[in-house]
This record gives structure tokens, C-alpha cells and sequence, in this order.
């Protein structure tokens, strides 16, 4: 018994030396460093964030993270007036913000897809049929193949990155009817579609799970492996904003998102993992 | 003598200290009101905005908080006229009921409401109300003027019933006797006495009412729907004036939309700042009117 107990240990020690370096590789560079690193913005970034945090904080208590939401709009504010360290965007600067000394970090490659409640029939959507139903020409899912259902719209708030790149490269500007329903983030849109049968909304791809039903697009399911290839055109990039040079804790944050075990932690979240700029 | 003397100089002390407090609350909101209006008045004198028009589509250009104006006062006008009515209802019963545990209960319970977050009203009226209203009722997605009118008027009874409460029992109390005396019933003397006695001061309660119904910005945004249209019914999504300056508050700086906020903030204000004045007016005059 105590033999048996002591040899665990001894694997378990044994183990632990063995791969420690390979583990603690990516993580040793916040060894030394303490302090608070804020982040705030975009919505689909955050699976992403609280994942990378909940291992930096595991390995070093001293650095205190904080994750908030609030939208791309949220993001660029808070981080040009220096509220936070990181500001998240699910879209490109723009050049008034751009002039604000922001630094722009892509990290990520996601889609933008239209989601149904699971249970509604329709799963094959052309891009007139859902410019049609979002000018509220189209009101009833039975048009599309569906149940004798009246179609319940739902948009995301003006703010959001996610309906800048829906409205952009889905609806190609068209006129959005102005019964739609507005919600404020990617986990609302997704609650208040699961909830409705009727209910038609448009979510970050990496929500999209069996609470939701995406239905194809132009014949193309919209996956992880479809937008890394281009076959599904709905994309968009989700950026890091920092003020001027970021500081240590916030660079290795940053370079931890870039890393392999980020490109994990960006996968699993359901994005597609990008390389760093030079 | 010496404690005296020390007492007077202590209190001219804060006599003062009360004095500068109370002047630069006043400065404080003035310069609220001043900032408001600085910024929304390029707003209202700019040719190419159209901020007083029906239409709101950001990605067209246009940016009208019409329907928002209209949807805030519909729905500040609905829910106080029913929770005004049932107010009175609940407090004829508090005065008139010989079941006085039942009325101290309903008393207890009415202040205990009003300290209910209205986030939680929110939350509850989502998983509660909203999947009745799609489901049971079919009446569209839920999200509608119904539903955030329903939970208002949750929100703004325990205001006007508490205020209600405060005018009529002491004047209960004063005529019931009396009015007993001369032959009236307990009903009678409530509809034919109290009632016409603080007529003035119901209308403030109900004004109150109506000003936290404007004001609220969680219910609207949780269960309205946002959508910027013109309502045909109460079953249609509407938006509010304060959802509103809630959802486009995160759109970059000096945009359109944005400049739209400092409009709506400045309506809001001057709604709320008239109704508060206008109520203070009317409970002011009670005292007035009071016989002695």
C-alpha cells in the first residue's frame, strides 16, 4: 500500500519535471509579471480571452485579468481612452480610430452565418432569400419550404462588428425592415433564437452550437473549415487593439494568443487561428 | 453660556457647509443641462441631419429618433394609466378592508417591491412572459410594447401606491369619523370625500409614476425589442428613448448616430425636469389647501 502510494507519487513528480517545461513553455513568460491586464469589446471575442486567462492566471495568481463585453464599439473607446489595456473588435479600424494611435493585432478569421432555431425545417438559405426576408419581403417560413410560421427578425445593435460585416458582405447594404428586433451581443442573439421557432438571427460563427441551427448558405455549411478556405465569403477578421506600444504584461498576452496553445484556445473556441504580423 | 456660544458657531459652520452643498448640486445639474444642450445643438440646427423623422437606418444615413420619442411616450402613458388605476384600487382596499393583516401585508409587501432590482423583473418576465406570449399566444416573437409594459407596470404601482398611501390615510383619519357622522358609508366617503379632497396630489403620484416609467431604461431594452418602427399595436416591438442612447452608446465618436444620443438625452431630460416640476407644483399646493 504505502509502497504503491509512494510509486504514484514518485510518477506523478517524475512526470511533472518531464513535461513541465513543455507545458510551462508558452506560459513561463508570465512567470515574473504581476499586475491587472483589462479587456473589453467585441462580443465573439470572448470564449477566446477567458480561456487564454483562466491558464494565465492558473499559472501565475499575481496577474489578475478581467474580461467585459460591450461590442466592437466599446472596444476602440475604451481602449483609445486608455480605460483598458486591450480593446477587442470584430471588424478593421477605421481611419478615424486608426488616427487615435491605435495598434491592430488580427489573431482570428471568423464567420458571420445566419442561425434558426433547431427544429425549424428550412436548411438551405440563398443570399437573395435572406436579403428578401431581412428587407421583410419575405415574412413567412413557409416561402422557404418551412412550417406555416411567421419569420421573427433579430439584428444585433448599431455598435456591433457582427452586423457591420452581416450588413456589408451578406446583405450587401440592403435596407434592414424596421420590425427587427435588436439585441445587444452574440450570446442575446443566441438565447433569443433558440427560444423562437419563427426566429431568424445572424451569430459569430464560433456560437454556433446545438442550441442553434446554421442553415446552409449558397449551398455552403458554414464551418471553421469553410471560412479558413474562403468557400464561405461571409468573414471577417477579429482584431486586439492596444494604445501605442503595449506594455509587458499586455505584449505577453498578446504573444500568448499568438502562440500555439492561443491558436488551441482560438480553435476550440471555434475561430480559425491567424499568424503574427511582422 | 460658553456651550452656547459654541453651539451658534457651530451651526452657522454648517449653515455654510449646507449652503455651498446645495449650490453646487444646483451648479452641477445646470452645467448637465448645459452640456446637453451644447452638444445636441449642432444636432438640431444642421441641415443635413434629420434627426426629427420616423426613419432610423443607420447604414442609409438616417438617423430619425421620431419613433424612439414615440415609443417611450406610449409606453410611459399605458403603463401609468393602468398602474394608476390599479394603485387606487389597492389603496380604497388598504383603507377601506376590515382585514387589516391582510392590508398591513399587502403594505409590506408593495415597499419590498419597490426595491426589487428591474433587471431581475427583466430576467424573469424572459423566460417567463416572453415564451407565454410566443408560445401560448402567438402573438409574434414576445418582444413587444405588451411585455415591457406588463413588467413596468410591476415597476412604477409600488411608487404611486406608497405615494397614495402617504396623502390619503392622513386624511382618513382625519374625516372618517365625521364623515361616518353625517351618514356616509365607508365607500362613499372615500369616493365622494378623500378622493375629490387630494385630487391634485393623486395627479402628482401619477406624474411620479410616469417619470420612473420614462425613465427606465433595463425593461425596455430587455423586452421591447428595439426595433425602430412605429407600433401598430401593443403586440409590435417598440424602442425606447433610453434603450436607445443604451444600444448606440458603443458607435464611434462624432457619428451621426452618435450625435443622435445627446438629442434623445436632452428630450429625456426635459421630459423628466417638466413632470418633476410640474408634480412638485401639484403635492406643493396640498399644503396649501390643507384646512386647519
Amino acid at each position: 500500500m504505502m509502497f504503491k502510494t509512494c510509486s504514484v507519487r514518485l510518477v506523478a513528480i517524475f512526470t511533472l519535471l518531464v513535461s513541465s517545461p513543455l507545458i510551462a513553455d508558452e506560459l513561463s513568460a508570465f512567470d515574473k509579471m504581476n499586475g491587472q491586464l483589462n479587456i473589453a469589446g467585441g462580443t465573439a471575442h470572448i470564449p477566446v480571452m477567458k480561456k487564454a486567462a483562466r491558464q494565465i492566471m492558473g499559472h501565475n495568481p499575481k496577474i489578475h485579468i478581467t474580461i467585459a463585453g460591450g461590442g466592437s464599439g466599446v472596444g476602440v473607446q475604451q481602449v483609445a481612452k486608455g480605460l483598458v489595456d486591450i480593446g477587442n473588435t470584430g471588424r478593421a479600424l477605421k481611419n478615424k480610430e486608426m488616427n487615435l494611435g491605435l495598434n491592430s493585432f488580427p489573431f482570428a478569421i471568423d464567420g458571420v452565418a445566419v442561425i434558426i432555431h433547431p427544429q425549424n425545417p428550412v436548411d438551405d438559405l440563398s443570399q437573395q432569400q435572406i436579403i428578401e426576408i431581412y428587407q421583410g419581403k419575405i415574412t413567412n417560413w413557409r416561402e422557404l419550404g418551412g412550417q406555416d410560421r411567421q419569420i421573427h427578425l433579430f439584428s444585433r445593435d448599431e455598435a456591433s462588428g457582427t452586423r457591420s460585416v452581416f450588413s456589408k458582405k451578406l446583405l450587401k447594404g440592403a435596407q434592414l425592415a424596421a420590425n427587427a428586433n435588436i439585441v445587444p451581443s452574440n450570446g442575446a442573439m443566441k438565447t433569443a433564437v433558440s427560444q423562437d421557432m419563427g426566429a431568424i438571427g445572424y451569430s459569430s460563427v464560433g456560437y454556433i452550437d446545438n442550441m442553434v441551427k446554421a442553415p446552409r448558405y449558397n449551398h455552403i455549411m458554414p464551418t471553421q473549415e469553410a471560412c479558413a478556405s474562403g468557400e464561405y465569403p461571409v468573414v471577417r477578421r477579429l482584431y486586439m487593439n492596444t494604445k501605442g506600444v503595449p506594455n509587458a504584461l499586455t505584449q505577453a498576452f498578446i504573444d500568448y494568443i499568438y502562440s500555439e496553445q492561443g491558436a488551441k484556445h482560438i480553435q476550440s473556441s471555434g475561430y480559425i487561428a491567424l499568424d503574427a504580423q511582422p | 453660556m460658553q456651550s452656547h456660544k459654541l453651539t451658534l458657531k457651530q451651526n452657522s459652520w454648517m449653515q455654510a457647509l449646507l449652503m455651498t452643498l446645495v449650490v453646487t448640486s444646483g451648479l452641477l445639474l445646470f452645467a448637465v443641462f448645459c452640456f446637453l444642450i451644447w452638444f445636441s445643438l449642432p444636432v438640431f440646427f444642421t441641415e443635413t441631419t434629420s434627426v426629427f423623422s420616423l426613419k432610423w437606418q443607420p447604414e442609409q444615413g438616417h438617423f430619425g429618433i421620431l419613433a424612439m420619442v414615440f415609443g417611450t411616450l406610449s409606453l410611459a402613458f399605458i403603463s401609468t394609466s393602468v398602474a394608476f388605476i390599479i394603485a387606487l384600487g389597492l389603496n380604497s382596499f388598504c383603507l377601506l378592508s376590515r382585514r387589516r393583516w391582510l392590508v398591513a401585508l399587502l403594505r409590506s409587501l408593495l415597499r419590498f417591491m419597490a426595491a426589487i432590482p428591474t433587471v431581475v423583473y427583466g430576467l424573469a418576465a424572459l423566460f417567463l412572459l416572453l415564451p407565454l406570449l410566443r408560445n401560448g399566444l402567438q402573438l409574434g416573437s414576445g418582444y413587444s410594447l405588451f411585455a415591457a409594459v406588463c413588467m413596468l407596470i410591476l415597476l412604477i404601482l409600488p411608487v404611486i401606491c406608497v405615494m397614495l398611501d402617504n396623502i390619503t390615510t392622513p386624511l382618513w383619519q382625519q374625516y372618517a369619523l365625521g364623515a361616518q357622522a353625517l351618514g356616509f358609508s365607508p365607500e362613499q366617503t372615500y369616493m365622494q370625500v378623500i378622493l375629490p379632497h387630494c385630487r391634485v396630489n393623486i395627479g402628482g403620484a401619477a406624474l411620479l409614476g410616469f417619470n420612473r416609467a420614462i425613465g427606465d431604461t433595463m425593461l425596455p431594452l430587455m423586452l421591447a425589442g428595439n426595433a425602430t418602427q412605429l407600433p401598430s399595436g401593443v403586440f409590435d416591438a417598440i424602442r425606447s428613448l433610453t434603450a436607445h442612447i443604451a444600444l448606440v452608446i458603443a458607435t464611434d465618436q462624432g457619428g451621426e448616430a452618435y450625435n443622435s444620443l445627446f438629442a434623445s438625452g436632452i428630450l429625456l431630460l426635459m421630459c423628466s425636469a417638466c413632470i418633476c416640476l410640474l408634480s412638485r407644483y401639484l403635492m406643493g399646493r396640498h399644503r396649501l389647501e390643507q384646512p386647519e
